[in-house]
């Protein structure tokens, strides 16, 4: 009877003390795999996700991850849906890249609900640390906010005065063309018109008419993915930049540069945060990706992705916990990043990732000289100043003194 | 009617050669209680928001049946419906703060409008023009929904509230939700029920059959074909506004004519113009999409295999066998 | 210049313009339509599939076999319109002697398998394929910049529903074709293969999507999604001109095109829905459509 007593007890022991060494999570990546935005995030996205899981085993044992992918074919309702069934009977413990700010805004509030972690590196809306943050969700890369700031400032600066926005129909759409017009009227520009276009959209002709007869300086395409590399190719069917307008894509993706062909989009000027030919590191996970993914080179989504799950499996560690999402933000908020791809950064309380953000402009075809050589640097915007002052934000989580 | 033999409404009055009577009508209360039983047991063991959706679709199927399988009208259009109530209600319960049973009551009375109004403008054609009228009305609420502020265009309407029960139960709470939902679908099934056995229900099925002899034997048949789809549309109202309390959400999805299409297949493969088939189909094709939804385009790829094959081979449906087999209607 | 209610007529005449542009893919879908429903008294769902799959094998051409624009216009319609006979000949013809209400579930079906299949071999973002050399560029015609290749378009589509109108209505082809469509056993008596006669029409409507497709391919990206939600348009469109009428499918389809793109410039929310309430007026008050001869 005590033999078996004894046997039992170190067993519990053992027990406990393995259950003790080693967490395991379950991260979900939630991602448009097959549509507009499939190649600015989508399958590259779960290959980042993995790599940073595989990085971070050799860093530490302390946590293991399981991940897995769904598609949400850029639907709120499917979003909702699949990250409802991970958070109640998948075991998922956070859900990554959220491409497509409706899915990113209705995942965000499940995330709350179920007490769960969201952390959105693919859409852009800026509510998303705005009127919407809340104490479950992170947004990692950028935002319209930035993006406003960055391409909005540059472009009104050089003479680009007069302007009238492509607009996506949706949220994302609609808060970056609210976030620019503000930046233009701020620089002393003028905003002649605007019109909505649906999402997806194949035939942009109207509006590009619309945008013509406008004769505003420079038409901005408040769309992302297809839906701009679209929009350029048609407007260059129907002569618009040799009509004196100029375009300005508020929102590109190496991706899109990549599907337009540096002779079309060379000139472009836009605010990325990331740049996978700027640091040896940058260029060392650019070369695993591309042997697998095809050839193709990473954005800063999935750089993104990366750094976010690397910064997660690290507060889940320190906390040695990773059921209370709450906590577990809070922890990643209190704790400085730091990773390969991003360098040092912070998060501030309304969920905000801070870096720099870069102005990049597209080279002309005779000035690349290699694969995907296609960015050189204008500027870059310090930390501080890119994203939205904290006094300004519309959070509720930000204390106002 | 100078259709070729098998016409649709035929069809749907199922192979099924008698009436059954008696036994008939004891193997359905047996069946019903069966439902009742599993409905109370099933929380247990399957996850309940994916049973709350199966509910949902199988009365969005029973009450387009009503339509098409003892009305023997095919509409096209019936996400208008669906959708539309699922929106109004989502926008009661989010902005005037109403409690789930007033906006699902709400939702359900802009169904009702609809239907009347639309009905009484397609029934005036038969056939391919009346499904053809639906499809057109169902467009422009679909594109109405892409526009209108309310509804929240390609975000749609998020982060609907699940407001207490009669100001008193947690919604919140999964299960409590779910018997709330069998509720709802098991009084709008009992209801379907009865009409389909009531005098108004036997008169459908003759104008169905035969509609130059119901004529003439003196029905007003617009009157009764515009009474069953005003039925038809407020309970696929019932469905709708009871799914966007359940997902917390209202979207373009729901009006689309993806979702129209959705339905009769569901209709279809479960077998029209019987009782229960409605329900098998729903739960067939809700599961499809479930389980599928790894695959992505795949699910899109099954659901019209299912569709050609069960045009091709297996007209009666999965009920519709089971019911000529036993030789008592289902 | 003047004003025509307020707008200027550079936006008038540019919107008209690219109304009549999309008119042409309209008028040459519902053609295709009409005369599958005027013959086999299908309601063809496919038909949107069958247009995608028309610009998806131009495109195939090109980036496979190296197959460039000029050919494609010949041969996409050709190999896809062998896909339709294939379809027609094992099943959509054990439909015949049903409601015609059974073909547009089945053709709905076979839509949706379509559509499925190329959007998991090609994803759902598009395809980019370039306007053929000799067509690119365009002229500036005052109100408007007009691409060359959107002027061929309307031109093309034109000569085509011209030239099938006349092969139908004044040939001796187009005379069996409808008389098989009034009454199949007296011209089956006559020694006409009406089976055969039947498949080949609907080989030729699936044709005429297919060279939709082409002709779009340029201009609208090559996805999966692009007749999916253009097939209940052009439904629309052969309802209000007559579900048998090739004149109504093509002065209908032309004509719908315009309306659009003058609600474009003085009600752009209404451009989506203008259609369909068009042809719920006309379903009520001239229920065979405007041309549409039995009533």
């Amino acid at each position: 009877m005590r033999l078996k007593g004894l046997i039992v007890a170190i067993a519990a022991l053992f027990v406990a003390g393995t259950a003790h060494a080693e967490m395991k999570v379950k991260i979900g990546v939630l991602t448009d795999m097959s549509g507009t935005y499939a190649d600015l995030s989508g399958p590259g996205s779960v290959w980042a996700a993995k790599k940073a899981v595989e990085d971070y085993a050799k860093m530490s044992k302390g946590v293991t991850a399981e991940v897995i992918f769904a598609d949400h074919q850029n639907k709120g309702d499917i979003a909702s849906t699949i990250a409802r069934r991970w958070f109640d009977t998948e075991n998922v413990d956070v859900i990554v890249d959220l491409v497509t700010s409706a899915t990113a805004l209705a995942v965000n509030e499940i995330a709350r609900e179920k007490n769960k972690v969201a952390i959105v590196s693919g859409a852009a809306s800026s509510d998303i640390t705005g009127s919407k943050c809340n104490a479950n969700t992170l947004h990692w890369v950028y935002d319209t906010y930035a993006l406003a700031n960055g391409t909005g400032n540059a472009i009104v600066q050089t003479g680009g005065d007069t302007w009238f926005f492509l607009t996506a129909d949706y949220t994302f759409g609609h808060a970056l063309e609210r976030d620019t017009t503000a930046v233009v009227t701020a620089n002393g520009g003028k905003v002649l018109g605007s019109v909505r276009h649906p999402f997806p959209a194949q035939d942009f002709s109207s509006f590009l008419l619309q945008a013509q007869a406008s004769k505003a300086k420079i038409i901005g395409l408040a769309n992302a993915g297809a839906d701009t590399t679209n929009a350029i190719k048609q407007a260059a069917e129907f002569g618009i930049v040799q009509g004196g307008q100029n375009l300005a894509g508020l929102l590109v993706f190496i991706t899109d540069v990549h599907a337009l062909g540096l002779q079309t989009a060379q000139g472009l000027i836009f605010t990325e945060a990331w740049y996978w030919d700027m640091t040896d590191e940058n260029r060392a996970f650019a070369k695993e990706y591309a042997a697998a993914n095809s050839g193709k080179h990473p954005t800063m989504v999935h750089a993104g992705v990366y750094s976010s799950v690397i910064h997660y499996l690290k507060a889940v560690e320190a906390l040695k916990n990773a059921s209370d999402g709450a906590a577990v933000v809070a922890k990643m908020k209190e704790m400085p990043t730091e990773d390969k791809l991003y360098g040092k950064g912070t998060i501030r309380a309304d969920g905000r990732k801070i870096h720099d953000m870069y102005l990049f402009e597209v080279k002309k075809p005779e000035e690349s000289k290699y694969p995907w050589d296609y960015y050189k640097l204008r500027a870059t915007i310090p930390a501080d100043k890119a994203f939205r002052p904290l006094e300004q934000s519309a959070c509720p989580l930000v204390k106002k003194s | 009617m100078s259709a070729p033999a098998n016409s649709i409404s035929e069809q749907a009055g199922g192979a099924v050669l008698a009436r059954g009577g008696e036994s008939a009508a004891s193997l359905h209360r047996i069946l019903i209680l069966i439902m009742i039983v599993a409905l109370i047991a099933l929380p247990w063991f399957v996850y309940p928001v994916f049973l709350m959706k199966v509910l949902c679709f199988a009365l969005f199927a029973c009450a387009f049946n009503l339509l098409l399988g003892y009305g023997g009208l095919l509409s096209f259009g019936h996400a208008a419906y669906f959708g539309g109530a699922s929106y109004v209600a989502a926008h009661a319960a989010k902005v005037w703060g109403l409690t789930p049973e007033l906006a699902i009551l709400t939702g359900t009375a802009a169904a009702a409008a609809m239907g009347t109004v639309f009905g009484a403008l397609a029934i005036r054609r038969q056939g391919i023009y009346f499904a053809m009228i639906t499809l057109a009305l169902a467009q422009m609420i679909y594109f109405f929904s892409l526009q209108a502020p309310f509804t929240g265009g390609e975000d749609g309407i998020q982060s609907v509230p699940r407001n207490p029960l009669f100001g008193v139960i947690d919604m919140r709470d999964d299960i409590n939700l779910y018997f709330f939902v069998a509720a709802i679908f098991l009084g709008g099934f009992l209801l379907i029920y009865r009409i389909i056995h009531s005098p108004f229900g036997q008169v459908l099925k003759a104008i169905r059959d035969n509609e130059a002899r119901a004529i003439s034997l003196g029905y007003r048949v617009n009157q009764y074909k515009l009474a069953v789809f005003v039925l038809s549309a407020t309970l696929a109202g019932v469905a709708g506004a009871t799914k966007s309390m359940v997902f917390q959400l209202a979207s373009l999805t729901d009006v689309h004519w993806t979702m129209s299409g959705e339905v009769v297949l569901m209709t279809l493969v479960g077998g029209m113009g019987t009782i229960f088939g409605p329900i098998a189909g729903a739960i067939v094709i809700v599961s499809m999409q479930n389980y599928l939804a790894q695959l992505g385009a795949w699910v899109t790829v099954v659901q019209g295999v299912i569709f050609v094959a069960c045009v091709l081979l297996f007209r009666e449906g999965i009920v519709g066998v089971l019911s000529r087999r036993l030789r008592l209607p289902l | 210049m003047f004003e025509l209610l307020g707008v200027p007529p550079q936006a008038l005449f540019g919107q008209l313009l690219l109304g009549l542009i999309n008119g042409s893919f309209y008028a040459m879908l519902s053609l295709g339509l009409a005369i599958i429903f005027g013959l086999l008294n299908i309601i063809n769902f496919t038909h949107g599939a069958q247009y995608m799959m028309g610009a998806f094998v131009a495109w195939m051409m090109l980036n496979y076999l190296g197959i460039g624009y000029w050919p494609a216009l010949l041969l996409a319609p050709i190999l896809v319109g062998l896909t339709g006979v294939v379809i027609e000949r094992l099943l959509i013809s054990r439909l015949y002697n049903l409601d015609h209400l059974y073909g547009l579930l089945l053709t709905f079906g076979l839509a949706l398998i379509i559509q499925g299949l190329f959007r998991n071999e090609f994803g759902s973002s598009g395809l980019p394929y370039q306007i053929p050399q000799s067509l690119q560029g365009g002229y500036n015609l005052g109100f408007m910049f007009l691409p060359m290749y959107r002027g061929w378009v309307v031109v093309f589509s034109l000569i085509v529903c011209i030239a099938t109108w006349l092969i139908i209505e004044k040939t001796r082809l187009g005379a069996y074709l409808r008389a098989a469509t009034e009454n199949p056993a007296l011209v089956g008596a006559f020694g006409i293969n009406v089976p055969r006669l039947v498949t080949i029409t609907y080989g030729v409507g699936v044709g005429l999507a297919a060279l939709a497709g082409v002709l779009a391919a340029p201009i609208y990206s090559v996805n999966p999604n692009m007749g999916a939600d253009l097939i209940i348009v052009v439904f629309a469109v052969v309802v209000i001109g007559g579900m048998g009428s090739i004149l109504g499918a093509i002065v209908t389809g032309f004509g719908l095109g315009l309306i659009e793109g003058l609600t474009k410039v003085f009600y752009p929310e209404a451009a989506a829905t203008v259609i369909f309430i068009i042809m719920i007026i006309v379903l009520l008050i001239k229920p065979a459509g405007l041309f549409g001869r039995t009533a």
